[in-house]
């Protein structure tokens, strides 16, 4: 079998992360926060650790400005909601995952503006565009660091600086980035950025998280979720400290000792490497694709400005046709279909049928990639 | 016997970052439950020793590191 299916979750997961998940259950699975014995205090290290980790990870120097979430689509919903008043103004890109587009749709019903910069048909954005749409009510920027789609790379250093500019805030959704592009939050000028544990921060599903900049003021974030958190426990509001103001109800333990031995895993190998890797695989998948004249690749076709996630289609069949024969007849598995991404795929052209989509990981093999190409091969010609 | 103190704090995620520092600090600490004649809140507190008490409340102060309360800690309390 051949997992071409990383952007959506990344499979297999290294064993060490499998380790720490059943490790933490039997040997640290009291409720962090909650008591004081020791199986509670050794959940509530782990739980720490982790943050310190992720903290370092993205560039933050408060391990405290970590909230767990349970997944980016969580930690993009605080964020939006819980800064967003009606009045306010908010940019975003046509490229964006519906874990963007959603949100914002909802508020856009509750009486926030909503303008939608337009990028090319190879998902590039030019910041200045961005620049044209921010008015003086201009509260927020959202866009993904890399398109979900296509894989193209949106300019976040060159956006953060004309948001600043317009004294609003930038957040960055990157779900597809964290783990094979090394990232720095404060050189970058991301004041809020949401990831997701199970892609390729090699963790488990169900675990997230919102990371807030240093220098951002908690008291303009409402939170979405309120409950209890184990601190101020005389009162029956909502305690204004971090992290459990965005904090609320048990945390999920074993996801994040699994998230946390992610971290360490990527640490180990590189992400450097992981990265100049995937640069390799999606070079070949692209030379591989475009022997074929009834194929049409989309994206920029550079590696040096994309990620490793290739969209294609075959002139005159339909997507569904060719993943489902690709995983019945060659084990190849991709993702046919929309990649709840409406927007991107009306950007890129290729509304409402959809691409399939073939993304390697840090475990895939050039020959794994020979051999899908191979596949494709046969599949379009048969 | 050692006499102890205790320092309160409103998070766990911040017990858990000033008992790192501590640590590194050289000073003896443990972890217990919150004293309840202190607070009401759920969760888990610093003990030291309470003669360091004077060393690391001015680390703390000058740590920027945010606490709730520090208290002398009877060992017999009523």
């Amino acid at each position: 079998m051949i997992y071409l299916d990383q952007a959506a979750t990344s499979w297999p997961k290294p064993p060490e992360v499998l380790k720490a998940m059943t490790d933490v259950l039997e040997n640290a699975g009291g409720n962090p926060g909650r008591s004081g014995h020791r199986l509670s205090i050794a959940a509530a290290r782990i739980i720490y650790d982790t943050r310190e980790e992720i903290s370092r990870f993205f560039g933050v120097s408060d391990p405290l400005r970590v909230i767990f979430t349970g997944n980016a689509t969580h930690a993009i919903n605080l964020a939006l909601k819980g800064i967003l008043k009606p009045g306010d103004h908010v940019i975003t890109s046509s490229m964006e995952h519906n874990a963007v587009m959603r949100p914002l749709r909802n508020l856009e019903k509750r009486g926030i503006r909503l303008s939608i910069v337009q990028c090319a048909s190879n998902g590039t954005l030019d910041a200045k565009d961005i620049g044209r749409m921010v008015a003086s009510d201009t509260r927020l920027v959202v866009m993904a660091h890399a398109s979900n789609v296509v894989g193209t790379l949106l300019p976040v250093a060159e956006v953060a600086a004309i948001v600043h500019q317009a004294g609003a805030l930038l957040l960055v959704d990157v779900a597809q980035t964290a783990g094979i592009i090394p990232m720095d939050m404060t050189a970058m000028g991301i004041d809020l950025l949401a990831f997701t544990g199970h892609k390729e921060l090699q963790g488990p599903p169900g675990i997230g998280g919102l990371v807030i900049a240093d220098h951002i003021d908690i008291a303009q974030i409402d939170p979405l979720i309120c409950g209890g958190t184990g601190s101020r426990s005389e009162s029956e509001e909502q305690p204004d400290d971090l992290p459990d103001k965005f904090e609320s109800g048990t945390a999920n333990l074993a996801g994040i000792a699994g998230l946390g031995a992610g971290l360490r895993w990527l640490k180990d190998r590189g992400i450097e490497e992981i990265c100049a890797h995937l640069k390799t695989l999606s070079r070949m998948l692209i030379d591989g694709l475009s022997a074929f004249p009834e194929v049409k690749i989309y994206g920029t076709l550079d590696p040096a400005r994309s990620i490793a996630v290739v969209s294609f289609t075959v002139a005159g069949r339909h997507v569904s046709e060719i993943g489902f024969r690709l995983d019945e007849e060659y084990g190849v598995l991709s993702r046919v279909g929309l990649h709840c991404a409406p927007a991107a795929h009306k950007t890129i052209g290729s509304f409402p049928e959809g691409t399939v989509r073939l993304a390697p990981g840090v475990f895939t093999t050039t020959e794994d990639i020979r051999l899908a190409i191979r596949a494709i091969g046969r599949v379009i010609r048969s | 016997m050692t006499l102890h103190g205790v320092i309160l704090f409103h998070t766990t995620s911040s017990v858990l970052r000033a008992e790192k520092r501590l640590i590194k600090e050289g000073f003896a600490t443990r972890l217990v439950p919150t004293p309840r004649q202190f607070s009401s809140d759920c969760g888990i507190a610093l003990r030291f020793d309470w003669n360091d008490h004077e060393r690391i409340t001015s680390m703390l102060g000058e740590e920027k590191v945010e606490f709730d309360a520090i208290h002398f800690l009877d060992a017999n309390p009523v």
